[in-house]
């Protein structure tokens, strides 16, 4: 009896297991632009606003990656994730298809946003930050807030959700560099006449490039407009183990795992984040070459 | 170190063996005087230039005839301080007399009375401030050096057992229904989950990482403890029926109150370890090339950044590297630093060799592998380049002052003494907090002024049901005595499921 109940709750294991974190939908946004959505219904319970995951595409060597979660459906497990391929994980994570799972994926974690009524409220996605934007959006709509949104991208192709949120902010504002879809302009134009227009906007919430916040965060400081920026640092425990993922904000060291990821924007040394995602950039730009040529050759990336 | 190869060492052992067949042949038992006689066993280790660009274990253990002349040095002595010694009070000299007959399988019963790990522990423990710090026979002999080896002789009878495949899971009683929560994998909730798995409970462990292990895994590095042991640990709780969930942090992806009111857990046992790395707080600590030591450890041990032709985990390549600390973290960061590659690799510590809280052998090894010691110095500021990568530290002297009242000499900075110590690379080692993730997120646990939960003497915390022990409670400490610990909290445990009925 108790060798039956020992194998069959073995195999229970081993079925738990094989379908835990199943690629359940897949879709390109952009030219290196991927969202999915996975199952992990612990997570997706738990989660809220703003939060991320830690996930690794091979338990043995795979590096561990942050990711914000873009949405979660906590009725049907899922979560959904959006992510740019810069990376050997984020490359093998693009070839896995629907019914593939991700070996690891670990949340939900960092402090959720701070979701209150502030009135008007500008929310500033750069390129794939559109992407963790959205739930933030949702969330302070939902709080009774004006929210506009200023969305930009380099070009027209790699723009995404512009659909989606349309259907939630109460007005969209977007921008490429070269002009390809909606204003030539950077998402700086559009945030300073916000922010010069009365009433001021009582909260910027921008996610994007280290630069763009930081640029973002120099437009809205002359004006006293409170900014948060969401930062994505290099991460590998994600709960406060390791110290990898600290940041200078006002001065003081603070680990974006567990402080973070949102940060006053005006405190934060975008200098030194930035200088310390570049830590392992020689390596880095060889292996994002390496993807490439073997995509092209027809290789796939996995060994 | 006599520098004999591991058969010359063997060898010996066989000849001393050879010498005394016949007196053991008499059967009556081996006076002081002859015991004192036998000549120390020294440990075969991997060349100490060949071992500083591998990242295999470097001391190679025993052969059995070492094990047993080792043990034969044991006075068996009546009071037996060893035992006292020990934090968990194995019974060192039954242990060893069984070793000294050669009843290996014997001897590691023994231990495995007070011990579940004695692979680890014997490889692991700072014997010469525990059991061997007190040993008769290195008081007769006047050197703590000279003191019975029993960490050795215990990682020898762990390991054959192992390697024989004879190491088997314990029982485990009938199923009682009753389901407890274990959170961490370290060696406080490995010893808990096996012990209470034993007495049928249903046990599940909650690992934050994708590997189970804790610092067994992430932070010791596989030159002194490799990672195939853990994993037969792990194996066996596995074998035992324990559940094993990874990539799962109590407090985040569940609230530990709600395992208790929601999920069915009668108690729960948080084993969650130290894990909140102290910096320095100087000036330029978050340049490009700083690292706390676990980050640099976890990027080698668990990531296997180490091995660069499989690893996705990046590690910075360094030329000079400076660790800050003088425990065995800190050597382990520097150890790995030379094997990573580094070619200077430079220790700075605040106090004098004799301070250091690093095990003996870890220091050897360290100096043996060519890491430069700066005694007496720490860290004012780190400097950075115009990229924001470390260029220098700037370190200043210390000296002794007088004696406190405690008779300790604490440093004293020597005025003027600033100089700029050249690298590309700091690994901070001073230390670990407590990670106050549970705690912050479980509403009535108590944490002391240093964020360490409170437990009274049954390691029951300020929630009814909720334990905890090891480093979380201890603050960094020991290998063994978080085992300890995992072992009085499972008591404790199993004693109020008993009684629920
Ligand atoms: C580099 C290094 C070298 C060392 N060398 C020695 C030595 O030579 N000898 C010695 O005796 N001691 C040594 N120590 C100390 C020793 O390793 C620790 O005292 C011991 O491991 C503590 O055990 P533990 O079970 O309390 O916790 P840990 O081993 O720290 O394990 C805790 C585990 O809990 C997990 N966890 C934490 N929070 C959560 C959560 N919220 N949810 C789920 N899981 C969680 C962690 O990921 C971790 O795996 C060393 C420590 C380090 C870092
Ligand atoms: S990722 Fe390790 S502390 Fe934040």
């Amino acid at each position: 009896m108790g060798i039956i109940f020992s194998i069959l709750s073995f195999l229970a294991t081993i079925v738990v297991k094989s379908i835990m974190n199943r690629i359940v939908s897949k879709r390109q946004l952009a030219a290196e632009v991927f969202m999915i959505e996975v199952e992990a219904p612990l997570i997706a319970r738990e989660r809220q606003a703003g939060q991320f995951i830690i996930l690794q595409v091979d338990e043995s060597f795979g590096e561990r990656i942050p990711l914000t979660i873009a949405d979660a459906d906590s009725e049907r497990g899922t979560i959904t994730l959006v992510f740019q391929t810069v990376g050997r994980t984020t490359h093998l994570l693009a070839e896995k298809s629907v019914g593939d799972s991700v070996p690891a994926v670990l949340g939900p974690l960092g402090q959720p946003t701070k979701i209150e009524h502030f009135g008007d409220v500008v929310c500033v996605g750069g390129g794939i930050g559109v992407a963790p934007l959205y739930p933030i959006v949702q969330a302070l709509k939902g709080a009774g807030n004006r929210v506009t949104v200023i969305m930009g991208a380099r070009s027209k192709e790699l723009l995404i959700l512009e659909e989606e949120m349309r259907a939630i902010a109460d007005e969209v504002i977007v921008v490429t560099d070269d002009g390809s879809h909606g204003r030539k302009a950077l998402v700086t134009e559009p945030l300073k006449e916000l922010c010069e227009q009365e009433p001021r906007p009582n909260l910027a919430v921008v996610i994007g490039p280290p630069i763009m916040m930081k640029f973002c965060a120099e437009t809205t400081r002359p004006f006293d407009v409170s900014t948060v920026v969401s930062l994505n640092t290099i991460m590998i425990d994600g709960t406060g183990m390791c110290g990898g993922c600290r940041v200078t904000v006002g001065g003081e060291t603070k680990f974006t795992c567990i402080d973070g990821p949102e940060f006053d924007g005006h405190a934060v040394d975008f200098d030194n984040l930035m200088q310390r995602l570049r830590a392992y950039k020689p390596r880095e730009d060889a292996d994002h070459e390496k993807c490439h040529q073997e995509l092209e050759t027809g290789r796939g990336g996995s060994e | 170190m006599s520098g004999k190869s591991t058969k010359e060492l063997h060898e010996v052992a066989c000849e001393v063996l050879e010498g005394l067949k016949e007196r053991l042949g008499t059967g009556a038992a081996l006076n002081a005087r002859e015991r004192m006689a036998i000549p120390m066993q020294e440990m075969p280790t991997q060349d100490k230039v060949l071992r500083r660009s591998n990242m295999n274990e470097v001391s190679l253990g025993f052969s059995a005839e070492q094990a047993q002349v080792e043990a034969l040095r044991c006075l068996q002595c009546k009071n037996a301080p060893c035992v006292q010694g020990c934090p968990v009070k194995i019974d060192i000299p039954a242990f060893l007399h069984a070793a000294g007959e050669g009843r290996f399988d014997d001897s590691v019963e023994i231990i495995r009375n007070s011990s579940l790990l004695p692979a680890v522990c014997g490889r692991v423990c700072p014997q010469e401030s525990q059991c061997q710090e007190v040993c008769t026979l290195g008081k007769a002999l006047k050197s703590v050096d000279l003191a019975v080896g029993i960490g050795r002789v215990e990682r020898f009878v762990a390991d054959l057992q192992r390697e024989s495949g004879k190491q088997m899971p314990p029982t485990v009683k009938a199923a009682t229904g009753k389901k407890v929560a274990v959170i961490g994998s370290g060696p406080a909730a490995i010893t808990a989950a096996a012990d209470i798995r034993r007495e049928g409970h249903d046990v599940t462990i909650f690992e934050a990482f994708h590997k189970p292990g804790g610092v067994l895994v992430y932070g010791i590095p596989e030159f002194r403890l490799p990672k195939a042991i853990v994993q037969q640990e792990i194996d066996i709780l596995e074998a035992m029926g324990v559940k094993i969930e990874t990539n799962f942090v109590v407090g985040r992806t569940r609230k530990l109150q709600d395992l208790l009111d929601k999920d069915g857990f009668n108690a729960v046992f948080i084993g969650s370890g130290a894990g909140l790395p102290k910096f320095m707080e100087i000036e330029g600590e978050n340049l490009v090339g700083v690292f706390s030591a676990n980050e640099y450890l976890t990027r080698s041990n668990l990531m296997r950044a180490f091995d660069t032709a499989h690893a996705h985990t990046p590690i910075y390549k360094s030329r000079r590297v400076a660790v800050f600390g003088g425990g065995n973290v800190a050597m382990d960061a520097a150890r790995t630093a030379v094997r990573l590659g580094a070619e200077e690799v430079y220790l700075v510590y605040r106090r004098t060799e004799k301070e250091m809280p690093a095990r003996l052998e870890e220091v050897h090894h360290a100096r043996e592998e060519g890491v430069v010691f700066h005694l007496l110095q720490s860290a004012r500021r780190i400097i950075g380049d115009e990229n924001g990568r470390v260029r220098a530290v700037e370190c200043i002297r210390y000296e002794l002052g007088e004696p406190d009242t405690t008779g300790r000499r604490s440093p004293v900075e020597v005025e003027g003494s600033a100089f700029e110590l050249e690298v590309d690379t700091v690994i901070v080692a001073i230390g670990n907090d407590s990670n106050p993730l549970i705690s912050k997120t479980t509403e009535g646990l108590k944490v002391d002024s240093r964020g360490r939960i409170v437990v009274d003497e049954r390691c029951q915390t300020s929630i009814q049901g909720v334990y905890a022990g090891g480093d979380i409670v201890l603050g960094a400490a020991t290998v063994i005595l978080a085992m300890g610990e995992g072992r009085r909290a499972a008591a404790a445990i199993n004693a109020q499921l008993a009684t629920e009925g």
